[in-house]
C-alpha cells in the first residue's frame, strides 16, 4: 500500500502540494484527477521518489521512502515501473532494445530469453513486428504502448501512468484503457494513474481521488465520486467552468 | 553603487554554486566508477565516439597546425638564419601546447557539445526520470563512461594530433622550403624532451575531463524544452573552451 502522510512541495515560493494526505489501496486502480498544471505529475513523482518533498512523509508498503537514500530507494523503486506522458522511450534504442532494457539490467536471463520475453509483451500490448524499428517512427499511441511494454516488462508491484491517454484520439485511448485494465488483471499489480480525461477514469478506476489546491478534496470509488456534494467535484465531472 | 555590489554578488554566488554542482557531479561520476556494473559496454561505445570518430577530424586539423606553424616559423626564422629551428620548434609547440590544446577545442566542438545536446535532450523528455524509475543510476550509465572515455582518448587523439602535425611540419619544412632533412631531425631529437610529449598528454587527459564534465553537467541540469538544449549545447562548448585555455596556461605553469 502507498500512503501521504501531510506532504508539502513548493516551487519557487508556490505551493503546489500543501499538506497532502492520501492511501492508495494496494492491487487496485486508483486514478488522480484534477486541473492541468494542479500539481498531479508532481505528486506521481513524489511516489516514486523522483522528487523529494519539502515536508511530510510517503509511505510504501510500510518504508517511508523520504528517508532513504539514493541506493535504498533504488531498491524500493524495483517495485516500481511508470509510464511517462510522451513514454520518455530510448530514442539512441530500437523498440525492442527499450523494452529489453529493464531485463538487461535486473536479470541474468539469456539473450533469447529475453527476446522472447521481449516478443511477448510487446504482443501482449498489440504489437508485432515493431522490435526493429526506432521510437521516432511509431506513432504517438505505438508509442505509448511500448512504453507500457518496457513498464510491464518485468512484473512490477506499482505501475504508475503519467496522463496515459493525453493526446490520443478517442479509440487509441479507450485501447490504452483497455490495456491498463488487462495488465491490472493479469497482474494484480497496484496502480496509480494520473489523468484529466473524466470518462476514462470512471471507466477504469477502482478508486478516484481529486487534487484541487494542492490537496486530496475527495477520494472514494467511482460511485462515491458521482455524488459528491463538492462544487468542483460537480463541475469537474460535468466539465463546466462556471 | 548597492545595486552594482548585489549585481557582482549575486554573480559570484551564482558561480560558485555552479562550480560546486560539476564538482559534485565529477565526484558522484568517479565513485560510480567503482560500484557494478561496470559498464564496460557502454565505457567502449563512448570511447568509439569521443576517440575513434574524431580521428578524421583531428588528422585534418593536426596536418595543417603543423604545416602553417612550420611555414611561419620557416619565415620567421628565415631572417636571422635559424631555419634549422624549425623542425625543433613545430615539435615542441605541437607536443607540449598546440596538439592537446587544438585537440581539445575540436573534440569540444564534436564530443562536448553532443553530449549536452544528448544528455539534455533525454532530461527534457524525461528518459533520465525513466532510468531512474528503472532503478538505474544516469550518473553511472551516462556521465560516468563520458568522462572516463575523454579522459582516455584525449591524450590518444593529442598523440595522432602531434605525429600528424609534425609530419605536416617536415613536409613543409623539408619538401617545400628545402631545409635538409637530417637537420630538421637531429634538432627535434636534440631539443625535445620525453617530457615534453608526456606532459602535454597529461595535460590532455585533464581537457578531456574538463570538457565532458561540462558537457555532461550542463546537460544533465537542462531546463526548458528544445530551447533549453540549444542553450546547454552552446554554454557547454563555450564554458569548456574557455576553461580548457584558462586550465592550460596555469597547467603548463605547473608543469614546464
Amino acid at each position: 500500500m502507498i500512503k501521504l502522510v501531510k506532504v508539502c512541495k513548493s516551487f519557487n515560493g508556490q505551493k503546489v502540494l500543501d499538506n497532502l494526505d492520501l492511501e492508495i489501496e494496494a492491487q487496485k486502480i486508483t486514478v488522480i484527477i484534477g486541473q492541468s498544471g494542479g500539481g498531479k505529475s508532481v505528486l506521481l513523482k513524489h511516489i516514486i521518489g523522483l522528487i523529494k518533498p519539502d515536508s511530510g512523509q510517503i509511505f510504501v508498503d510500510g518504508t517511508d521512502i523520504v528517508k532513504l537514500n539514493d541506493r535504498m530507494l533504488n531498491e524500493v523503486r524495483k517495485k516500481f515501473s511508470m509510464l511517462f506522458q510522451d513514454a520518455a522511450l530510448f530514442d539512441s534504442m530500437t523498440v525492442g532494445e527499450n523494452v529489453a532494457f529493464p531485463l538487461k539490467e535486473h536479470t541474468r536471463l539469456s539473450k533469447k530469453e529475453i527476446e522472447e520475453i521481449v516478443e511477448a509483451k510487446l504482443l501482449q500490448v498489440g504489437l508485432t513486428n515493431v522490435t526493429h524499428k526506432m521510437p521516432s517512427e511509431l506513432s504517438g499511441g505505438m508509442r505509448k504502448r511500448v512504453g507500457l511494454a518496457r513498464a510491464i516488462v518485468l512484473n512490477p508491484q506499482i505501475i504508475l501512468f503519467d496522463e496515459p491517454t493525453t493526446g490520443l484520439d478517442p479509440l487509441m485511448s479507450d485501447a490504452i484503457d483497455q490495456l491498463i485494465l488487462k495488465t491490472q488483471y493479469d497482474t494484480r499489480s497496484t496502480c496509480v494513474i494520473i489523468s484529466h480525461d473524466i470518462a476514462s477514469a470512471f471507466k477504469i478506476a477502482h478508486n478516484i481521488a481529486m487534487l484541487y489546491h494542492g490537496k486530496i478534496i475527495q477520494s472514494g470509488t467511482p460511485a462515491e465520486l458521482r455524488s459528491s456534494n463538492i462544487s468542483i467535484i460537480k463541475k469537474f465531472i460535468e466539465g463546466t467552468s462556471a | 553603487m548597492i545595486r552594482f555590489f548585489e549585481f557582482t554578488g549575486k554573480k559570484f554566488i551564482s558561480i560558485v554554486e555552479e562550480f560546486g554542482k560539476v564538482m559534485l557531479l565529477f565526484l558522484s561520476a568517479f565513485l560510480w566508477m567503482f560500484r557494478k556494473p561496470f559498464r564496460f559496454r557502454v565505457i567502449i561505445k563512448q570511447m568509439e565516439f569521443v576517440g575513434a570518430d574524431s580521428v578524421s577530424v583531428i588528422l585534418i586539423t593536426g596536418a595543417f597546425t603543423g604545416m602553417v606553424l612550420a611555414l611561419q616559423t620557416y619565415y620567421g626564422f628565415r631572417m636571422f638564419g635559424g631555419e634549422s629551428l624549425v623542425g625543433a620548434t613545430v615539435t615542441l609547440s605541437m607536443t607540449r601546447e598546440i596538439g592537446p590544446v587544438f585537440t581539445a577545442l575540436m573534440v569540444t566542438g564534436r564530443a562536448g557539445s553532443a553530449m549536452a545536446a544528448e544528455i539534455g535532450t533525454m532530461r527534457v523528455t524525461e528518459q533520465i526520470d525513466a532510468l531512474y524509475t528503472m532503478s538505474v543510476s544516469p550518473i553511472q550509465y551516462l556521465i560516468m563512461p563520458r568522462i572516463l572515455a575523454a579522459a582516455l582518448m584525449l591524450p590518444i587523439l593529442t598523440i595522432i594530433s602531434d605525429f600528424i602535425g609534425i609530419v605536416g611540419g617536415y613536409l613543409v619544412g623539408v619538401e617545400f622550403m628545402k631545409i635538409n632533412s637530417g637537420i630538421f631531425m637531429s634538432k627535434i631529437i636534440e631539443f625535445v624532451d620525453l617530457a615534453d610529449i608526456f606532459n602535454g598528454l597529461i595535460k590532455s587527459a585533464c581537457f578531456g575531463l574538463i570538457l565532458s564534465l561540462i558537457g555532461c553537467y550542463k546537460g544533465f541540469y537542462t531546463k526548458g524544452g528544445a530551447a533549453g538544449v540549444g542553450k546547454a549545447t552552446t554554454q557547454s562548448v563555450v564554458y569548456s573552451s574557455i576553461t580548457i585555455l584558462i586550465s592550460d596556461y596555469f597547467l603548463t605553469a605547473a608543469m614546464f
